[in-house]
């Protein structure tokens, strides 16, 4: 079981008011990833929920429990975090049955603990090294094999990939979603990525200055951003938010277009423009065009085998019902 | 850029410095080991220009029998022993005391660091008269306010006098040392342990202590070079009376009070071989901290 509830849950550090009171619910063996940029509170509200901050108003509530008082290690929540914090003096065994040896098992069952543990993280043949020995995705894995022979309740990652390199980053990724699949617990994930947060999560919450701008499944967030925020901070390459006369011919402060979702052609369109720097990916061609619906160049992904040169002149067509439309606060239009 | 030339210059102009380091380190080294094997009584009218008479090992058995040397040796490693031991546990509370956040952090830092800049023989000279005086001094009066005999501390506790005079000049040296160390711990690992469910005893055993081992180690080496051979606190407070002749004491005694250069130097001989008996001791030990 691994259900978590937070109630009016605030965070102010001194006169600094870094979390307003919130609200969330997280549904067991959920895979919910708090994404928003830097600063802007979603560590800290990891770090509530393990209890390793005080909260300053508010309740958490685990699996109908209170546990707003509950001290970090009886709450059940297993933590990997950012800088991986394996014991530097400890083999990779000791790591991972540290916390088995506080909780004070027997020899033989911690043994079968982290054989089991080592099988799942393919980590058997290094139980006996130290972690200054491993590269950064098997210190990874020492860190993900510690909480899991708890058994706990719920994961909570804090920023676990940012360390590694882009490779290796890729792979992690797919070892976590798996191992979501495989033990069906809940995950608490918190990246300041976007691209982790889609192919990762169940259920995204999408933070700015402590507070919830929406929850939802990524492709929720994706089609229906709820306001120019998530539209801009969801999706590689961002979507293009125009502002001005352009928005104003649809009835809207700000309209937002994603850049699949504009035809570009050499002869005819509804908007006019000159490209500028083109990225080609192979399958995919980003070209940046600045045209004459908007100030701020337009993204546009055109196919691999497109190929414009610096300065052309093209045409640009929004398919219209794509077209996000927000008001002048920001938030979504229907 | 390292070509043949350019080390052959680079040598060329280390030279003067490594021939003086050598120099500095093998002319009085073999000046003792050649005392060692002669009569030398500049008072009874030997002297170099005159020559000096081969005596062999005539001054290491007379060092050695002496009534003097296995009780010297034996405060030598009580004083030693007493003050790392104290200066390390009491360094590990002050730093980890020091590293709680708190109001006027700065001063109170310098103010604990503070001992480490009075000269020895300064230190010594307080605190045998402010201190451990049995008439005027500090202990005296408190001893006296609860009504009790003062205690005549240089004579009566004289090892534990000398041990805690040297300790409270080298705990500034120790809770520096150990409180840079407790910065450098990463506060992830210790919240990681919390998670881990270890108490506060439990996460300071294994993950705090083993941090500060290097440390540790570092105040340990240190030290001992430095108070195997302590002299002026000794000199200033008990002259070597009640026990507390270090074996660096007799020395000193042997050359200047007695006037017997040779068998000073036989000494000073066995308190290189001491010095290194230790040093290998302590690397067996701890060295193996330092790996790594």
């Amino acid at each position: 079981m691994g259900q978590i509830q937070l109630n009016q849950v605030s965070k102010s550090f001194g006169s600094v008011e870094v979390i307003p009171p919130l609200d969330l619910t997280i549904e067991d063996g959920e895979f919910v990833v708090f994404v928003g940029p830097s600063g802007c509170g979603k560590s800290t509200l990891l770090r509530l929920i393990a209890g390793l901050e005080d909260v300053t108003g508010g309740h958490v509530t685990i699996d109908g429990q209170d546990a707003t008082e509950v001290a970090p290690a009886k709450r059940g929540l297993a933590m990997v975090f950012q800088s991986y914090a394996l014991y530097p003096h400890m083999s990779v065994r000791k790591n991972i049955a540290f916390p088995l040896r506080m909780a004070g098992l027997d020899k033989a069952e911690q043994d079968r603990s982290v054989a089991q543990a080592a099988e799942v993280l393919n980590l058997t043949d290094y139980l006996d090294r130290r972690p200054g020995q491993l590269s950064g995705g098997q210190r990874q894995r020492v860190a993900i094999g510690r909480a899991i022979v708890r058994e706990p309740a719920a994961f909570l990652f804090d920023e676990p990939l940012s360390n590694l390199d882009a490779a290796l980053r890729v792979g992690m990724r797919l070892e976590i979603s798996e191992l979501h699949k495989r033990l069906k617990t809940t995950m608490i994930y918190v990246t300041h990525d976007q691209v982790e947060a889609m192919t990762m999560a169940d259920k995204i919450v999408v933070l700015q200055a402590g507070v919830i701008e929406q929850v939802g499944s990524p492709l929720e967030l994706y089609q229906r951003p709820r306001n120019t925020f998530v539209a801009g901070f969801i999706g590689s390459p961002k979507m293009n938010l125009i502002q001005g006369p352009g928005a104003e011919k649809h009835g809207a402060a700000t309209i937002g277009i994603r850049p699949e979702h504009i035809d570009i052609n050499e002869n005819e369109g509804l908007w006019q423009g000159t490209v500028g720097v083109s990225e080609h990916l192979g399958s995919d061609t980003f070209f940046h065009v600045q045209c004459n619906a908007s100030h701020e160049p337009l993204t546009v992904r055109a196919t691999g085998e497109m190929a414009l040169e610096y300065g052309a002149e093209v045409h640009l067509t929004p398919r219209t019902e794509h077209l996000h439309k927000f008001d002048v606060k920001g938030l979504r239009m229907e | 850029m390292a070509t043949q030339h350019s080390r052959s210059a680079a040598r060329l102009m280390m030279a003067p410095a490594v021939v003086l380091l050598l120099g500095w380190m093998l002319v009085p080294l073999t000046m003792t080991l050649y005392f060692s094997f002669k009569k030398y009584l500049p008072m009874r009218g030997d002297s170099l220009a005159n020559g000096l008479d081969w005596v062999g090992f005539a001054n290491y058995t007379r060092f050695l029998t002496s009534s003097s040397f296995w009780p010297s040796v034996y405060a030598t490693l009580v004083i030693v022993g007493g003050v790392l031991v104290i200066t390390v546990i009491l360094g590990i509370f002050l730093a980890l005391l020091l590293d709680q956040p708190m109001w006027g952090q700065g001063i109170v830092r310098i103010l604990v660091i503070a001992p480490f800049f009075v000269m020895p023989t300064v230190s010594g000279l307080v605190w045998k008269n402010m201190f451990m005086d049995p008439v005027n001094g500090f202990f005296a009066h408190v001893w006296r306010s609860v009504g009790a005999q003062p205690i005549e501390w240089l004579s009566q506790a004289s090892l534990p006098s000398l041990i805690l005079i040297v300790s409270w000049q080298w705990l500034p040296f120790a809770t520096l040392i150990l409180l840079t160390a407790f910065q450098s711990l990463d506060q992830e690992q210790l919240e990681a342990a919390e998670m881990d469910g270890a108490r506060w005893p439990q996460r300071f055993v294994f993950i705090v202590l083993p941090h500060l081992s290097r440390a540790i180690t570092v105040v340990l080496l240190i030290q001992t070079i430095f108070l195997l051979s302590i002299f002026a606190e000794i000199f200033v407070t008990t002259q070597g009376a009640f026990g507390t002749k270090t074996l660096t004491y007799l020395i000193f005694q042997r050359v200047l009070e007695s006037q017997n250069v040779g068998l000073g130097s036989a000494g000073g001989v066995y308190a290189i071989i001491l010095a290194n008996i230790v040093a290998i001791f302590l690397m067996r030990i701890v060295g193996k901290n330092l790996d790594a």
